[in-house]
């Protein structure tokens, strides 16, 4: 094929056409939700102007028309004294038949499902789970304040001129807290929760999970530390910590992988749900991908560059992807009380993501000095990819069906529903992205940058949220205002598509001016403003973090109130243990 | 079936198939890969001063904006005589039993593509001064400063090496001194060269070269594209060069002057006729301009920032730049 690329005719590229298809669909998708919330709002305030008017009414009535007021008043105020038809005993309630209801208050911001209480979660477990996810947040936290940094410096790279915090050094801090703290972390933590469930049975050790927490919290840590000192392993992405430290944060996985297995292996019921094999085939692929590519005795030479395509996009796929697929498969149908839609689209892309996602590896290297078959052999299996994707969101969608309505009642479902589409759209432009043109247009550019932000973010971390205010109620039984949890919400969504539209965009244009071999600087002065967006983006997405938070923080918070006994029960309660302590203390006494 | 009960059949399977694939299109093409491949002849190893540059280069991160790797592709041109091959890569194994291979081919291009870097911006001067601070010779730059591969002196001392950057850059009215580490960085960068190929692979998707037609003049390409390309980093886009490091050609005698001879010269083999100027490599030499290009190049020069003089004949600078080639090949 014979490539003229020009301005106008980039449009007809499939690759282009995809791509752009796909983009509309998170946005017209929170385009809807704005429009929807929008039309509440104006329905909320039009009420009020009516309400306004017959108030105006009211003031002007005639005397008349008070006096047959008051007199239907009078009528109305009438009422049994109650005692007509009984006496005037006590009343016994002996089935406690008669309670109290509660008025119902009125709110400005439309009031979400609360959560329900379920089954009541070991406490041992649920303080373990919670130091996973608080972990998480800390690294969340952390790692894109430095992100955020990063993205500045785009406009502003003499902010500082200390190396610690010099550009090379940093972005590889950013990636690795976000990847191996936040997301892997958060990850680990709820497969604590779910694998026992699955099981109907109690986590095999408790202390082996605090063990695989420590480490992966010291893999983490001492990375950051040793990448910002210039201590790194030679620059291939997601590779950048050394093996001594990686192999940390690897035995961590190996703990908690056996940890798992031993639950699934004493679970009391006979079948494994689907999200037990993909929650524990992740954590197999990415020990098998660590070790490859970590092996210190072998990989010179061109061999790097093909096992570094093979680690990055394994990590990405067969570790979050994958462990995110098996999480959605416990938490969607349980969030919408109802069944997976099918169990057998689930294996169907269960295999299928196996057998092709661990080809494309080298789709990040194409028109490379690796082997031309390899690159060929990566592009088919991006295309495959179209399977199990198609199968995955299909199979969500279609759990939703007849459910849509739960949607505007719940303040979770809107991060498991973003988090689908994105799987979506986000994968399905990795495909595209891998085709030959669009790989010449859009290949070393910040268009990949966005890319990974679209599904690192929109998929994975989407829905990381989603699990997280599903669950942490449950094991505190305190929830978060769902003001704060719907500021979360939409800073990140809308910080995400200002992050990534205008890069998409910038970087385009970047790429047709390098195939028209423009001056190399031209295409730098070309995208100030897009990385200006950016940055503007990522303070959005940085803030609706420290949102995240917070409501973590009063989700887990211990709440010091003073609680006045009111029920009957409690009152008696509270009068025996008091009247038993003083007894003792009479007895102490004398 | 025994799958959906057993875990361990289940998971078994699952991890087969991925150590299978994995041992199919990423360990044996690798192992392949690292096997069959013998270094180009004519190459040799990095010295000891341009590894120890490697190191500085890693430890700061450089790839995250730097490729190291020219595509089999016409857009990749700009950035190397031929496109990469295995070969190229030969020489580059574990740098340590702690660290991986550092071949640095790189993801991104946020900056430029160093394959070649050696070749096309070799200069010591330049380098220096656009590390200390890339914004005082490429103003529209975003790379980050690295003044900590530098030390600030009040007396330069024998044998050390002064940068010298205009004083909005250098509020302290002390001296700039490269560190060993920022000499050694540049020692690596100018070591960043393709080696010739007898038979190169080609570029895919080129466009179809124009070729003159005899009996009419040379078509000449874009020279501000050519300047900007070749020169500007040095001379400046405003072609008041950096004072003390790289002379103006805005007024400049050589430029508006009528030897032609000298200023073909000058670009093709480069300059160190005055002291007070840092030395100027061979770019015309290195970077393989034509003659049609240099001529571009050249009536940029007369007529740009004020410059006024008579446009130059390409004929004429062809029949230079032959006697050059002539007398100069390697």
């Amino acid at each position: 094929m014979y490539l003229m690329a020009t301005s106008s005719s980039i449009f007809s590229e499939t690759g282009i056409i995809l791509t752009l298809t796909l983009l509309c669909i998170p946005v017209v998708a929170s385009a809807l939700f704005l429009v929807n919330k929008a039309y509440r709002l104006l329905r909320l305030y039009l009420g009020k102007k009516e309400l306004e008017r017959i108030n105006k009414q009211i003031l002007g009535l005639g005397q008349d028309e008070i006096e047959a007021l008051e007199q239907r008043k009078r009528e109305l105020a009438f009422r049994l004294n109650f005692t007509e038809l009984g006496s005037t005993r006590a009343v016994r309630d002996e089935r406690g038949l008669i309670q109290t209801l509660e008025a119902p208050e009125l709110r400005f911001i439309e009031r979400k499902k609360k959560g329900v209480p379920r089954p009541a979660v070991p406490q041992d477990l649920s303080n373990l789970i919670l130091w996973f996810i608080g972990s998480a947040v800390f690294w969340l936290v952390f790692g894109t304040t430095v992100g955020e940094y990063l993205g500045i410096k785009f406009s502003a790279p003499d902010l500082d001129a200390w190396s610690f915090l010099s550009f090379g050094r940093l972005r590889p801090v950013h990636t690795n807290a976000v990847f191996w703290g936040w997301a892997s972390m958060a990850m680990l933590g709820l497969a604590h929760y779910v694998i026992p469930r699955v099981s109907n049975t109690a986590l095999y050790s408790i202390k082996v999970g605090y063990w695989a927490l420590g480490l992966c919290n010291l893999a983490v840590f001492s990375g950051s530390i040793a990448l910002m000192a210039g201590i790194n392993n030679g620059g291939g992405e997601y590779r950048e910590y050394i093996w001594p430290i990686m192999a940390l944060f690897g035995v961590g996985i190996l703990l908690s992988l056996w940890n798992l297995l031993k639950t699934i292996s004493k679970r009391t019921v006979q079948e494994l749900y689907v999200s037990n094999w993909y929650i524990v085939s992740a954590m197999m692929f990415l020990l098998v991908i660590v070790f490859v590519a970590y092996w210190p005795t072998w990989q010179n030479g061109l061999g790097e560059t093909i096992i570094q395509g093979y680690y990055m996009h394994q990590g990405v796929g067969m570790w979050f992807m994958l462990f995110n697929l098996g999480l959605m498969y416990y938490f969607l149908p349980q969030q919408l009380n109802k069944p997976i839609y099918s169990y057998s689209l689930g294996v169907l892309a269960f295999w299928s993501q196996i057998l092709f996602y661990t080809l494309i590896g080298t789709h990040h290297f194409i028109f490379s000095a690796i082997p031309w078959w390899l690159q060929t052999i990566a592009i088919i299996g991006s295309v495959g990819m179209i399977i199990p994707v198609i199968a995955g969101t299909t199979n969500f969608l279609l759990t939703f069906k007849g459910a849509w309505n739960k949607l505007y009642s719940s303040y979770t479902l809107p991060f498991y529903l973003v988090g689908i589409l994105f799987y979506f759209t986000g994968s399905f432009q990795g495909t595209a992205e891998a085709f030959r043109f669009t790989n010449l247009l859009w290949h070393f550019t910040d268009f990949t940058v966005a890319h990974s932000h679209l599904t690192m973010y929109g998929i994975i971390t989407f829905m990381l949220w989603g699990f997280i205010y599903t669950l942490v109620p449950r094991l505190t039984g305190r929830e978060a205002k769902q003001a704060t949890i719907g500021a979360h919400f939409w800073f990140a969504l809308l910080g995400l598509l200002i992050y990534t539209i205008p890069l998409m965009y910038g970087s385009t244009l970047r790429g047709l001016m390098w195939i028209e071999n423009k001056p190399f600087l031209e295409s730098v002065t070309l995208m100030a403003p897009y990385w200006l967006w950016r940055a503007i983006g990522g303070t959005l997405m940085w803030i609706s973090h420290l949102l995240f938070a917070y409501n973590f923080y009063c989700m887990v918070r211990k709440k010091e109130e003073l609680h006045r006994p009111s029920t009957p029960a409690e009152i008696l309660d509270i009068r025996a243990k008091l009247l038993h302590l003083k007894t003792n203390h009479h007895e102490h006494v004398h | 079936m025994n799958m959906f009960t057993n875990h361990r059949i289940l998971f078994g399977t699952s991890f087969a198939l991925f150590a299978f694939l994995t041992l199919v299109v990423a360990i044996m093409p690798a192992i392949t890969n690292q096997k069959n491949n013998a270094p180009l002849p004519g190459t040799a190893d990095l010295t000891a001063d341009q590894l120890a540059g490697k190191q500085v280069f890693i430890a700061n991160g450089c790839v995250a904006c730097h490729t190291q790797q020219v595509r089999n592709v016409a857009m990749d041109k700009a950035w190397g005589e031929r496109p990469g091959i295995a070969a190229d890569y030969a020489r580059i194994t574990r740098t340590d039993f702690w660290r991986n291979t550092a071949t640095l081919m790189g993801t991104e291009r946020t900056g430029p593509d160093l394959s070649n870097v050696g070749i096309r911006q070799g200069s010591l001067a330049w380098n220096l001064v656009h590390l200390y601070q890339p914004r005082a010779v490429v103003s529209e730059s975003i790379m980050p400063a690295y003044p900590w591969l530098f030390e600030l002196k009040d007396q330069v001392a024998a044998g050390e090496i002064e940068v010298s950057i205009p004083s909005k850059f250098n509020p302290t009215n002390k001296k700039i001194v490269a560190k060993k580490e920022a000499l050694q960085l540049v020692s690596y960068l100018q070591s960043l060269k393709q080696t010739e190929l007898p038979e190169a692979p080609s570029f895919l998707y080129a466009e179809e070269e124009q070729e003159a037609k005899p009996g009419y003049s040379i078509q000449l390409p874009d020279g501000q594209q050519l300047y900007a390309k070749n020169c500007a980093p040095c001379h400046q886009t405003n072609g008041e060069g950096l004072p003390g490091a790289f002379p103006p050609l805005k007024g400049s005698s050589v430029v508006l002057g009528d030897d032609l001879e000298l200023f073909v010269n000058i670009i093709m083999l480069g300059y160190d006729a005055r002291p007070e100027y840092a030395v100027m490599n061979a770019v015309g030499l290195n970077n393989k301009l034509s003659a049609a290009e240099v001529t571009a190049i050249i009536n940029h020069e007369r007529n740009s920032w004020g410059n006024r003089a008579k446009p130059v004949d390409a004929e004429q600078v062809k029949n230079m730049m032959d006697f050059i080639k002539k007398t100069k090949t390697p």
